[in-house]
């Protein structure tokens, strides 16, 4: 496909990912997207840290830091690192499994147009009088009293990106239960799939209860509901348990699929099967299991009692075991492996000792009395940092150094990748290991300025020193990610030379229909055991003929884009009116803001009823193109 | 050369232990140097869930660098083929099974702490009432100030605590306007304060602990509640129980307004009492008040709650609060020239409660009336 599209005008390339319902595409639109706002956090990050770095600083006042620290959490849990775990989970799971593409290749294109858009329309916040300041946990009471739009943005803005996800999860879910290749049992699948089916699961059943949350807030700020109003009869815990019960699984559905990646990477770069496969198949389904049942130990400290504090403390214990096993699986496949120290496999080493600090940390924090004290304080800031920098995204620097070859058929510079692994992992360690003294030492999180004389300066120049590093990290792999593409050095089938799972079986780059015949799955780590016994080649479990694929179709993308219209149209349909809380009535008020709404629901209802009046039966890809393709390769090959 | 390798001994000795010191912060705000017996115990909880999470870290990494070290490709040569192992029972039961006794080992304490610390059965009396024999504060958290009432006295002060040491101190804490949380790092763990309900629970201060720390604690806010959350700091003044109880005596003895000594102060006074009363008491009475309580403002330590206490201070905090406290609700509540702002400066420092001028005895006598009152 590349060598086509590069015949094509930059318009029509354009257009080809506007309408594309491709796997494979949509992977690169995940990837883009939310490496832009991988960035565009990572720089709000660094606002911190700069405002930080000295005591009584005024390079942010605090009521923009408290814009710029909520948008740095927003922005990097639900744009950056969920769209780049799907980025991976789309361009491997189709083929790990032996598919021609995901269950709903519709769905798939849709859920990336909402994302996108809905995260466009949170950040247009800064630009549209002041960004949501409440946090990214954004609790009720402070939300409701937060003045302007701010809040707005945030809650429509994640409705329209949490659609996108929900979406996508139930596509990975089906996909997973029914497009496996002919002997792709539950338990041959590889670890990355295994880990995408369960936090796919996990999505499906956390995405609701924030769903429910935010309708409730906007209906309070917007609509004169009171649901969060104390002194109308409401409560505001009732939205720290609603966000918890999405929020602490959304912790588990960002690991689990970087779980999944370290999983493959330690396989691959030691050359041997993964240690204890059932027991990483049952924990991961375990931790997915538990992750519903700890939700409350976010909330030790705020009154539930100490009855519900003890419970939660010791479910919040449990999840350390099946976690544990996980460490010590990787580690006994590691063992006596034969390891090569490539830029994804160096991610998967270090991440083991920092997730394990940060694992540990955790099951301190679950002694409730002693988190008394850790609770919003730099102690929990260097936690949830040390887990979701140092698992997180490692795991995604992993999976994109180890994936990038079957994404774009080159390779990133190895030399380029290993200076970013030490700065990044170095500076990542400088940055967040002094925080948890910070914490210890009394310093609250979520404070725009410290004192001098409480004995914190030197701690926080320290940390930002290392934010830098980071920082410069980022741009080196900016560097090496530009370089790979201008030079477009094309690799071939299995540029690692290691590859054990069925996606590595391909020619690069990966044709349209992935697989010319679905293979034939003969065991665990499928393309291994052909490279052992049959030279590599996979043995088809169909004859060549031909075979249906779905049309590109640009009705996904209108359908987001209407939702994004009504959106603000929903936004300012509020301000001003009377029955809104007084941040919100307080604004002038937009007689055009209704036809907003109109017309926004009106393109999506439209799109809608366009797609189910109009049949769209798809195309058959002949047996003639499949074996012109074929025979290219092989000569290609020679 | 003997001698002046044992000088550097001690001289690193020291080096070393100032270095451990620093490494467990301020004792006036560091958790790690605890100020009392809620403090100690959740510090011993930590320091031994630390060391049960060393032992693991520590074997964890060892097996770790062992398999990598072991297992290099460079040593091993691109030809070895690694044996495929597909697991082991044994080891899996073994770090199954080993995790879950560490775990059952720190639920035990944490479980037993957690009722423990969460007992505040102490608050009440016999028929569910207020009892009077303990020290009792109700807290209420407003953006960014803090109010403290004496139930049991009948006392109201703001931003500076003040509590007495060697006993349990118990708290009602609640939310005025949006959640803030009630911490106070040397002395225990934070409890929020919510605005749906009350919250209650008990901190104990050391006095030898407070000795050390010149009797002053720092508290904070450690729920994000908008702009000025990181400046939502108060004091916790914490007395031996007779200076405690004479504080409590002159605090009550207090019944009208100071009257100012000098000419400035008399106008500030007639300027404070047209343009700020409205918010601020300068009685030590009613709790609730829309601002914090200005009694004995001449006698705290801080201004606002995190500037030095000084009539320099007070005056660029009268005249542009927003500039110090961005969020506050003080800021465009009056027009005041800025001769005017330094007249209410000179009267408000000179807002001191008069040491000794309370009757400790009527103190005690005091609640019991009042219950009896209640009962009636």
């Amino acid at each position: 496909m590349a060598t086509t599209a590069k015949k094509k005008g930059f318009g029509s390339v354009i257009w080809e990912y506007m309408t594309t319902v491709d796997h494979k595409k949509i992977a690169i639109l995940y990837l883009i997207a939310g490496g832009f706002f991988f960035v565009l956090g990572g720089i709000e990050a660094m606002l911190i840290r700069i405002q930080l770095a000295v005591p009584n600083n005024d390079f942010l006042s605090g009521g923009l830091f408290n814009e710029v620290i909520t948008m740095h959490g927003t922005t990097m849990i639900f744009l950056a690192a969920m769209p780049l775990l799907f980025a991976f989970m789309n361009a491997t799971v189709p083929l790990q499994i032996g598919a021609r593409d995901v269950a709903f290749p519709f769905l798939n294109s849709l859920g990336v147009w909402l994302f996108i858009l809905g995260g466009i329309f949170i950040n247009l916040s800064w630009f549209l009088g002041g960004a949501p300041d409440a946090g990214w946990t954004s609790y009720a009471s402070l939300s409701i009293d937060s003045p302007g739009h701010g809040i707005d943005f945030y809650a429509v803005g994640l409705q329209i990106t949490g659609a996108g996800t929900l979406i996508s999860g139930i596509n990975f879910v089906t996909t997973i239960i029914n497009m496996r290749a002919p002997g792709m049992t539950y338990m041959r699948m590889p670890l990355m799939t295994w880990t995408t089916l369960v936090a796919s699961v996990l999505i499906v059943f956390a995405f609701p209860p924030l769903t429910i949350g935010l309708f409730l807030l906007i209906f309070d700020r917007m609509f004169g509901s009171s649901f969060f109003l104390v002194e109308t009869g409401g409560n505001t815990i009732i939205w720290e348990h609603l966000f918890w019960i999405f929020g602490h699984p959304e912790v588990y559905i960002l690991i689990l699929p970087a779980f999944g990646i370290f999983s493959e990477v330690f396989s691959t770069f030691s050359r041997k099967r993964l240690f204890g496969y059932s027991a990483m198949v049952f924990s991961t389904v375990l931790i997915g299991f538990f992750g519903f049942m700890v939700w409350a130990h976010h909330m030790f400290t705020v009154g539930l009692g100490p009855t519900a504090n003890a419970i939660f403390a010791l479910a919040t214990m449990a999840i350390a075991v099946p976690t544990g096993v996980k460490i010590f699986n990787w580690i006994l496949t590691i063992w006596g492996g034969s390891i090569e120290f490539t830029t994804p496999m160096l991610y998967g080493l270090a991440f083991i000792p920092t997730f394990v600090m940060g694992g540990v940390t955790g099951v301190m924090q679950g002694a409730a009395p002693a988190d008394y004290q850790y609770h919003d304080s730099y102690f929990i800031v260097a936690h949830f940092h040390y887990v979701i920098v140092g698992g997180v995204v490692f795991g995604l620097l992993a999976g994109l150094h180890y994936y990038w070859p079957l994404m774009f058929s080159t390779m990133l510079s190895e030399k380029l990748g290993k200076i970013t692994f030490v700065l990044f992992v170095a500076g990542f360690h400088i940055t967040f290991l002094i925080q948890h003294f910070l914490g210890l030492w009394g310093m609250p999180r979520r404070v725009f300025t410290y004192l001098d004389g409480q004995g914190y300066n030197t701690a926080n120049m320290i940390s930002t020193i290392g934010a830098v590093m980071m920082a410069i990290a980022v741009v080196v792999l900016v560097i090496n990610i530009i370089i790979t593409v201008a030079k477009n050095k094309q690799v071939g089938r299995d540029p690692w030379g290691d590859g054990r799972s069925l996606e590595w079986s391909l020619p690069l780059p990966v044709p349209y229909y992935n697989f010319a015949q679905i293979p034939l799955v003969r065991g665990m780590d499928a393309f291994w055991i052909e490279k052992e016994a049959n030279d590599g080649k996979m043995m088809p479990a169909e004859s060549l003929d031909d075979f249906h694929m779905p049309n590109n179709s640009i009705l996904p993308f209108i359908m987001s884009l209407g939702l994004f219209i009504a959106g603000f149209g929903a936004l300012y349909f509020a301000s001003g009116k009377e029955w809104a809380i007084s941040a919100v009535s307080d604004m002038p008020q937009h007689p055009w803001a209704l036809w907003l709404l109109i017309i926004g629901l009106a393109i999506t209802a439209g799109a809608m009823i366009t797609r189910s009046l109009k049949d769209d039966l798809g195309y058959y890809v002949t047996k003639e193109e499949v074996l012109r393709d074929l025979e290219e390769e092989e000569r290609g090959a020679k | 050369m003997k001698n002046r390798w044992m000088s550097a001994k001690w001289i690193g000795l020291i080096v070393f232990l100032a270095a451990f010191a620093s490494g467990c912060g301020k004792n006036h705000l560091s958790t790690l140097r605890p100020a009392g017996e809620v403090g100690q115990e959740q510090f011993y909880l930590m320091v031994f869930s630390i060391a049960i999470m060393l032992l693991v870290v520590v074997s964890v990494i060892i097996l770790f660098s062992f398999a990598v070290l072991k297992s290099r490709r460079s040593k091993l040569g691109e030809d070895y083929k690694p044996k495929d192992v597909a697991g082991n029972h044994v080891y899996e039961v073994i770090w199954t099974s080993i995790p879950i006794l560490l775990i059952i080992i720190l639920a035990v304490p944490t479980v037993y702490l957690v009722f423990k610390q969460g007992d505040v059965r102490g608050m009440e009396n016999e028929d569910g009432g207020i009892n009077t024999e303990e020290t009792i504060v109700n807290v209420t958290a407003n953006q960014y100030w803090w109010e403290f009432e004496y139930p049991n006295e009948e006392v109201v002060t703001s931003q500076e605590l003040v509590v007495p040491t060697d006993r349990r101190v118990y708290f009602n804490l609640k939310g005025g306007d949006v959640k803030h949380s009630f911490w106070v790092p040397a002395a225990g763990g934070k409890l929020d304060t919510n605005v749906d309900g009350i919250n209650s629970f008990y901190l104990v201060f050391d006095d030898d602990s407070a000795e050390e720390s010149n009797r002053l604690f720092y508290g904070k806010c450690a729920e994000l509640c908008g702009p000025s959350h990181a400046l939502m700091d108060f004091k916790v003044k914490a007395l031996p129980e007779e200076e405690y109880d004479q504080w409590l005596a002159d605090m009550k003895a207090v019944e009208e307004p100071a009257q100012a000594s000098t000419d400035d102060a008399a106008e500030g006074q007639e300027i404070f009492n047209n343009s700020c009363i409205g918010c601020h008491a300068v009685t030590p009475q009613g709790a609730g008040a829309v601002g914090p309580n200005l009694a004995n403002f001449g006698d705290r330590d801080l201004i606002a709650g995190f500037l030095e206490h000084n009539e320099e201070n007070l005056v660029d905090w009268i005249k542009d609060p927003e500039s110090f406290k961005p969020g506050n609700k003080m800021t465009d509540q009056y027009d005041l020239s800025d001769e005017e702002i330094d007249k209410v400066a000179s009267y408000l420092m000179e807002l001191k409660v008069e040491e000794g001028s309370g009757d400790v005895e009527s103190l005690r006598e005091k609640p019991e009336e009042d219950s009896e009152e209640g009962g009636n």
